[in-house]
């Protein structure tokens, strides 16, 4: 333990650990692991890789949330609304330039590409919009955004969207490797990749000077001021970059699933990032990740649970509350907010780290940072 | 002399940054002890820590009691009353309702209206309609109509014309006679008119405690509140 | 015209409705800096437990809704004050694990309807006269629109007269304006907090039961669709503001309305916008104070 602590010091002992962590999960397709009552079923199984992908790509999506929310302190509740950029972009884009006679592999390039500057325009037209206020009201100009572009989804407007059916894959020009249960093998590699990007892009913002100036803004934004930064544009182009992620994370989403819903537009599904990001760990990458397997595992096995004739033989006090996943996913988050604000890995890092060698942006209760820096953005002295 | 208030290792931070610094000084037990300092040195920031409004770590000890613990209502009906730097009335109140809402035990009212007969007349007006002498008025009168053990005035005199500073002077007396008080003041001729001891502080530091007349005298005021100290010698 | 009085006079039931949510958010946030994102629960509780009882003392008659509206009333008020007592109140003075807590309860709550209740809407019964029509100046404005202006604008004078009347309405009017200061008066604003909770509550309890009126069903997601629409029209309003709720719901509603009836069922949109709108331009809403303490 205290070797591995050791190592996790060094920048180049992180970077081996980083990488052995992913050549592990790279491996896991080709191993028979099997964790009963934590996955479905052994990993080189269509159905657990599946599962697992889908983690990924939530943690990824977590990843590119903890960039607006953990490093910028933004209160954002429209976050959902790039991550259905990304993945309506690719199913309705695909839709349309598949008749237009360009090769299949061209169209699925353009389709990305197009996809991604969707989501790098509506992040930035919507960040610079929404930023020119805080606190508070940053988060309800979001949620009213993200509100927007959910009815719009909704109405089906331009008859692209599909309404409340949503809009599926067009499997004729997505590359054979990446269609298909045989494939899921590869589509789960391609979330590793995806996660793997968004852990990497995250590295890169929070050791950038913006990252620097974001960060300072959050804790003092008069401060940032008066050295003559304006804080404005760094997180318009944090909110931005967050968005284009997210959208990467989408695209991912598509390819696996194969089908979107307005579902993954609405606000509630914002709410369940953020429960994912507290729920790591606030203002930690780690966090971001454990927070979204975790979820994402849990929410997979208590529904799995809720269907078991355990349940289902007990009485209605016990039965109905224990058969509704998000309910019990909603009151744990409840609860570590309550009593374990640092969430899963401050936990972690309370229990492993000695007193005195403590995260300079943990306090004494363990409660973020972000969230007393937020407070005072939010609310003044 | 005894101390009413004993604060010992007192620190306190504002947006992540330190404001307050490892303090330690008394108050004492009767009359005025004076806390001064140069603008933004920590002094609104100490008594805002003393009374649990910032989030603060350290001792404070008021009539043999911990209260660096309590939460400020708390502190507060242990009888601290407290008058703000910047007033702070209820400005969508009225001046009636500004009192009401500050009487506890009322012990002093009537005295209290004697001494400011101006807001019995304006009882209904709305206090954010006052002048700014009138509110430090109704901020005074809020903290000197309960039977307190310990007074914290945060310059009381602020932007008022010298008239009113001397009324405000004169009320501040009278309390102190009754009540110990820690009073941060800028006017050096109205700490001198009040307070028997100084504690100075710098950078958030205690940086000199002693009698006021000697310290008034002293070069160190303008070593230590730099402008204001050497017109005050001159 | 009359199609536009129409439009008009059912715009303002529907914002009486948004007021009877937005009222209690308004104070809460005014008061303790908190966006309470459980209290789409809280109407949806009372919505179900009115009908429940609403239906055993008379399915469809007077006496049944009124007891409905009374149990309303009680569970929002009850389950308002025991969220702020057991939840709110630990995380004293933080204000973004209180938003948090209630996104849980928010989340978890409708989860736990769902589980009960069942995934679709319920259908309800409501006395007959609230399903016809009266006419106005040839306008023929439906009756339940009437119930829902008059018991807004009966909250609306409850609440004024609390604030205005009351020593603990006293404390409320002071903390929104300056919180620190009542505590540094020696008040337990915390009793106030969960005074405010209990107000709120009840009045979205109350709106639960007439929203399943207003759209002749109740089902879990009831109030997390108006709480949107109460959250737009508090920030609108201004955050902290009681009149602004009024006025902004009113005018919410009323675009709302007209959007939907002239441009093509774009209420929804036009909402959006119109809050877009106000906050770049007036970032503190139309009545809202120039700044949180
Ligand atoms: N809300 C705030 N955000 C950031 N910094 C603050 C805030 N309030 C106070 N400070 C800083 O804390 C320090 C101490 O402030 P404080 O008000 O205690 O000083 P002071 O000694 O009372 O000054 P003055 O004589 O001007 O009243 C100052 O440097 C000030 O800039
Ligand atoms: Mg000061």
């Amino acid at each position: 333990m205290s070797r591995i602590r050791a190592l996790a010091g060094s920048t180049w002992g992180r970077v081996a650990l980083g990488a052995v962590l992913v050549a592990l999960a790279a491996c896991l397709p080709l191993l028979a692991l099997d964790i009963p009552g934590v996955l479905p079923g052994p990993t080189y199984t269509p159905g657990t890789l599946a599962v697992l992908a889908y983690a990924l790509i939530i943690a990824a999506l977590a990843l590119s949330y903890h960039l607006v929310f953990g490093v910028a302190g933004l209160l954002s509740f429209g976050h959902a609304m790039f991550f259905a950029a990304g993945a309506y972009g690719l199913g309705v884009l695909l839709r349309l330039l598949a008749p237009t006679g360009i090769p299949s592999e061209a169209v699925f390039l353009l389709a990305i590409v197009l996809t991604l500057v969707l989501a790098l325009v509506v992040g930035t037209l919507a960040g610079s919009l929404a930023l020119r206020v805080t606190g508070i009201s940053f988060a309800m100009v979001t949620l009213a955004f993200a509100q927007a572009a959910n009815v719009l989804i909704r109405r089906n407007v331009g008859g692209l969207t599909g309404g409340e059916e949503g809009v599926t894959l067009l499997v004729d020009v997505v590359p054979p490797g990446l269609v298909g249960v045989v494939n899921t093998r590869s589509l789960y590699w391609l979330a590793l990749a995806i996660l793997v990007i968004a852990y990497l892009v995250c590295v890169w913002v929070e050791r950038s000077r913006l990252g620097h100036v974001v960060a300072a803004a959050r804790e003092n934004e008069l401060r940032v001021t008066v050295l003559g930064i304006r804080p404005y544009r760094a997180r318009l182009v944090v909110f931005a970059l967050a968005a284009v992620l997210a959208a990467v994370a989408g695209l991912g989403f598509m390819l696996l699933q194969s089908s979107a819903t307005p579902r993954i537009s609405a606000s509630d599904f914002t709410l369940t990032l953020l429960v994912i990001v507290v729920l790591g760990g606030v203002g930690y990458r780690w966090g971001a990740i454990v927070g979204g397997v975790v979820y994402t595992l849990l929410d997979q096995r208590l529904s799995a649970l809720a269907s078991s004739p355990a349940i289902a033989g007990l009485p209605d006090v016990l039965r109905i509350p224990l058969s509704e996943p998000l309910f019990l996913l909603g009151m744990l988050f409840v609860l570590v907010v309550m009593f374990a604000p640092g969430g899963i890995v401050g936990i972690a890092h309370r229990a492993t780290r000695p007193r005195r060698r403590r995260r300079e942006d943990e306090r004494e209760d363990g409660r973020p940072a972000v969230m007393s820096d937020m407070e005072a953005s939010t609310h003044g002295s | 002399m005894s101390a009413v208030l004993e604060v010992r290792g007192l620190s306190a931070r504002i947006a992540g940054q330190q404001v307050v610094e490892d303090v330690a000084f008394d108050v004492a037990a009767q009359g005025v002890t004076a806390l001064l300092g140069r603008n933004g040195v920590g002094k609104s920031s100490t008594i805002k820590a003393l009374l649990g409004i910032l989030e603060r770590t350290g001792e404070v000890v008021f009539d043999g009691t911990r209260i660096d613990r309590m939460l400020t209502h708390r502190i507060v009906q242990r009888g601290i009353a407290y008058v703000p730097e910047d007033r702070e009335v209820f400005g969508s109140l009225t001046v009636a309702e500004n009192l009401r809402l500050a009487e506890r035990d009322g012990t002093h009212r009537d005295a209290v209206a004697r001494l400011f007969p101006e807001l019995d007349e304006r009882a209904a007006q709305q206090a954010g309609t006052l002048s700014g002498g009138q509110q430090q008025m109704v901020s005074l009168a809020r903290a000197l109509m309960n039977d307190n053990r310990l007074l914290l005035v945060d310059e009381p005199t602020k932007g008022l014309a010298p008239r009113i500073v001397g009324d405000v002077t004169r009320a501040l007396r009278d309390a102190a006679e009754r009540t110990p008080m820690l009073l941060v003041e800028q006017n050096l001729q109205v700490v001198r008119d009040l307070a028997h001891t100084v504690v100075v502080l710098s950078g958030g530091r205690v940086v000199h405690t002693g009698p006021a007349a000697e310290f008034l005298d002293s070069p160190l005021v303008h070593r230590h509140l730099g402008v204001a100290g050497a017109e005050e010698a001159a | 015209m009359s199609t536009l009085l129409l439009l008009l006079i059912t715009g303002v039931g529907l914002g009486a409705l948004y007021f009877l949510v937005a009222s209690g958010l308004s104070l809460i946030y005014g008061l303790m800096g908190v966006l309470n994102f459980a209290h789409g629960s809280f109407l949806t509780l009372a919505g179900f437990l009115g009908w429940e009882v609403g239906r055993r003392v008379g399915d469809g008659t007077w006496g049944g809704l009124l007891a409905g509206m009374l149990v309303g009333l009680v569970v929002g008020a009850l389950v308002a004050a025991v969220t702020e007592l057991v939840f709110i109140r630990r995380l004293y003075q933080r204000h973004i694990e209180q938003v948090l807590v209630t996104v849980g309860l928010g989340l978890a709550t409708v989860a736990l309807f769902e589980g009960i209740w069942g995934t679709d809407p319920i259908r309800i019964a409501k006395p007959a006269w609230l399903g016809g029509t009266t006419d106005v100046l040839g306008a023929s404005v439906p009756n339940d629109r009437w119930l829902l202006i008059g018991a807004a604008a009966v909250v609306l004078g409850l609440i004024v007269l609390f604030l205005r009347a009351t020593p603990y309405g006293l404390v409320i009017r002071a903390g929104v304006e300056n919180r620190t200061m009542v505590t540094a008066l020696g008040i337990d604003v915390r009793r106030a907090f969960t005074v405010v909770f209990a107000i709120g509550g009840a009045a979205a309890g109350l709106g639960g039961v007439l929203a399943s009126v207003y759209y002749g069903q109740v089902s879990a997601h009831q109030g997390t669709s108006l709480l949107i629409y109460a959250f737009i029209v508090t920030v609108i309003g201004g955050l902290g503001s009681l009149a602004g709720a009024a006025v902004a719901s009113v005018l919410v509603a009323v675009i709302q309305q007209l959007a939907n009836f002239y441009l093509g069922g774009t209420g929804d949109l036009a909402v959006v916008l119109a809050l877009a709108a106000v906050l770049l331009v007036r970032p503190r809403g139309l009545l809202g104070k120039a700044a949180a303490r």
